[in-house]
């Protein structure tokens, strides 16, 4: 019989390999029967192993530049970042220096063409953003602000002169800069801003007067990028530098959320901006949305860092900590509590490098923004608030890290469009009826 | 001469992982298992790039062999710095059994086609831990030979070198051209920058056999068993 000669043959190789194939193969004679003939047809596919670590093969997708990047940069963050973020957080101290190192590094700006920076693919610049974040979303948000709030706007809507002048700088971490759009009175509404511009054509310059609060960066920044209403109602971008008279930026103190970065407010009395300084190519609110949807896009990969790190945290201590004679990670409620995580991680990573890949080929809209920073934001959240529970009283100690990442996340998740306020965005998309606001 | 150095860049398992040995003992799982640099080849490439950076010497030539995937490795040593790269295709059963006779054999090959004024290598790998593939090559070319490198100065012709050995620190002063390995301590590899490993696309990396340079790479060894090493037993207090 086919089946048995095709067996004997298979057996008399003393192989062990082969009997293994031999017995798999007893099922159907003619898969035996080829099995025997066809030695040089390659073997059948070898089983896939899921990797809880990247279950969906992230990695398969990145091209190899992008793993080399994402490898480097985690390598920084890994062993110069993670090692100062415990006493920087607890005494609210921010290094300037990562913006140097980072600088160095090529990472500030990264999508950015010439002036310096490195010209790299979006989907490269979320997995810095994840990176960094993975560390602590105070590091990110400084990293962000300068690449999306203030290169990004400069390189977008500038003079070749502004461009010349602020980018080399800028990308080296030479100078700071910050963005000044958010006031007292107007977080989620900036279009009814009090900051106001004056033109002067005796001496061309403006005069702008108003405050900015909850501005990252502001106390340490060299310039800010600040919206500004001017006479024709119309909101406009103007290049701040420290030093201006009139120009003050005070901390803002008892923070709870990202205190490993500065943050503070912009006060400007009458401070004359000569009007070389003006961001001439964009008017209204487009051109803060544009710098604030660049800057989520990294954030919606950057919250998954941090609940990457929350996550893997959370796995090692419930493996390690022993209790009733069984590791705590045995017990049912923990596992659950896991697999949520990891379901809402993968799943989130890959709708941002889709996100990425779209973005990078400019097929990207805002509200795909808008969906995927309330999602990230969101969910991470939830992981690290989780995971804090899963360390129980361990959870709240600071050496732990992951009361650290739940502090920030919240800050993460109100800025750059609070999660309500993202969830507005969509619904408008959606249903085509806007409410924001109560009038029609 | 001719101001061109090689430097050896061995793919090994990353340091970080958990090495589990293959359920049949003939070695360890290394698919879907995590690669990178050998750290002290890390180590010898940042020597490589800063004594270009000093312009001690002119061209900095990365090599590896192994499997298509030693050019990942390559192409880190192109985004810290390294010139060009040559990538010694070597798979299959052949890679299992590549030991340091054989790439020694190479790189002495490699080394007198391309005119090479100096070896740098990392003083052993962290997969074998043989530390003979530098003292092999400098054997097989009869070059003066500098292992455990912990500071390394170019004086025209000679090179001073501070070797760490198990009674302190040793200083010679060896000819050119010649083999060194690196240590731990000789320098602290730099990250790769966005724009350097952007600009390594564009570097070349040349492919050839073993055979192409005279070189029979069947082992003299054969592997037996590899099994784990016997489980920690609790202490007593």
């Amino acid at each position: 019989m086919a089946l048995r000669s095709a067996f004997t043959r298979l057996l008399s190789n003393s192989r062990m390999s082969v009997a293994v194939t031999a017995s798999r193969a007893q099922g159907t004679a003619v898969a035996a029967q080829k099995g025997a003939e066809e030695a040089k047809k390659p073997a059948k596919p070898a089983k896939v192993a899921f990797n809880w670590r990247d279950a969906l093969n992230l990695e398969g997708q990145l091209t190899e530049e992008e793993i080399m990047i994402r490898d480097s940069f985690r390598d920084y963050c890994q062993e110069k970042l993670m090692p100062r973020v415990l006493m920087a957080n607890r005494h609210e101290h921010f290094h300037r220096e990562i913006v140097s190192e980072m600088g160095e590094l090529g990472v500030l700006g990264p999508t950015i063409k010439g002036y310096g920076c490195a010209g790299t693919s979006y989907v490269a610049y979320g997995l810095i953003a994840r990176e960094v974040e993975r560390v602590d979303s105070g590091y990110r948000s400084v990293m962000s602000v300068q690449s999306s709030l203030v290169m990004h706007p400069i390189n977008a809507y500038g003079t070749a002169a502004q461009k010349e002048k602020y980018l080399p700088r800028l990308a080296r971490g030479e100078i700071v800069g910050c963005f000044g759009l958010t006031e007292p009175n107007h977080g989620s509404d900036p279009s009814s801003m009090e900051t106001k511009a004056k033109y002067n054509p005796s001496s061309g310059t403006f005069t702008i007067s108003g405050a900015k609060t909850w501005i990252t960066n502001s106390p340490v920044a060299d310039i800010a990028v600040v919206w500004a209403k001017c006479e024709d109602g119309r909101v406009r971008g103007f290049i701040l530098e420290r030093g201006m008279k009139g120009f003050s930026t005070p901390k803002i103190e008892g923070k709870f959320s990202l205190r490993a970065s500065a943050t503070g407010m912009i006060l400007m009395d009458e401070v004359e901006v000569p009007e070389e300084n003006l961001l001439p190519n964009v008017s209204g609110l487009g051109g803060p949305f544009g710098c604030l949807n660049n800057a989520r896009y990294g954030i919606a990969w950057g919250a998954l860092g941090a609940a990457e790190f929350c996550f893997h945290a959370a796995r090692q201590y419930t493996l390690d900590r022993i209790q009733f004679g069984v590791p705590l990670a045995r017990n049912q409620l923990m596992q659950k509590k896991m697999a949520d995580m990891l379901t809402e991680i993968t799943i989130g990573l890959q709708s941002c490098l889709y996100l990425g890949r779209l973005v990078d080929e400019k097929k990207a809209a805002p509200e795909m923004i808008s969906m995927l920073k309330r999602n990230s934001c969101g969910k991470a959240l939830d992981i690290a608030r989780q995971a804090r529970d899963m360390l129980g009283g361990n959870g709240i100690s600071d050496e732990y890290h992951i009361i650290r990442h739940v502090m920030n996340l919240e800050a993460v998740n109100t800025y750059e469009g609070t999660h309500d306020i993202h969830a507005l965005i969509l619904g408008r998309a959606i249903t085509g009826l806007q409410s924001f606001t109560v009038e029609n | 001469m001719s101001g061109r150095v090689l430097v050896g860049v061995k793919r090994v398992i990353d340091y970080a992982v958990k090495i589990r040995v293959k359920p049949d003992n003939t070695g360890v799982v290394t698919d879907g298992v995590k690669h990178s640099m050998n750290p002290f080849c890390e180590i010898a490439v940042e020597e490589a790039v800063k004594l270009k950076e000093k312009k001690l010497i002119k061209e900095v030539v990365a090599v590896s062999c192994g499997p298509q995937q030693s050019q990942e490795t390559i192409r880190t040593a192109l985004a810290m710095g390294a010139d060009r790269g040559i990538h010694v295709d070597v798979s299959g059963k052949d890679y299992e059994n590549l030991g340091p006779l054989q790439v020694s054999k190479i790189l002495a090959a490699l080394a007198k086609q391309e005119d090479a004024q100096l070896i740098l290598l990392g003083k052993q790998a962290i997969d074998d831990d043989c530390n003979q593939t530098g003292q092999m090559t400098a054997a097989l070319l009869d070059w003066p030979q500098g292992t455990f490198a912990s500071e390394v100065s170019l004086e025209g012709d000679k090179i001073n070198l501070v070797r760490e050995i198990d009674g302190g620190l040793e200083h010679i002063k060896i000819n050119t051209p010649a083999v060194i390995t690196a240590d731990l301590r000789l320098n602290t590899p730099r990250y790769a920058t966005l724009p350097n490993i952007m600009k390594a696309k564009k570097k070349k990396i040349v492919t050839v056999k073993p055979a192409d340079l005279g070189v029979d790479v069947t082992s003299r060894l054969e592997v037996l068993k590899v099994e784990e090493p016997p489980q920690r037993q609790a202490g007593r207090v």
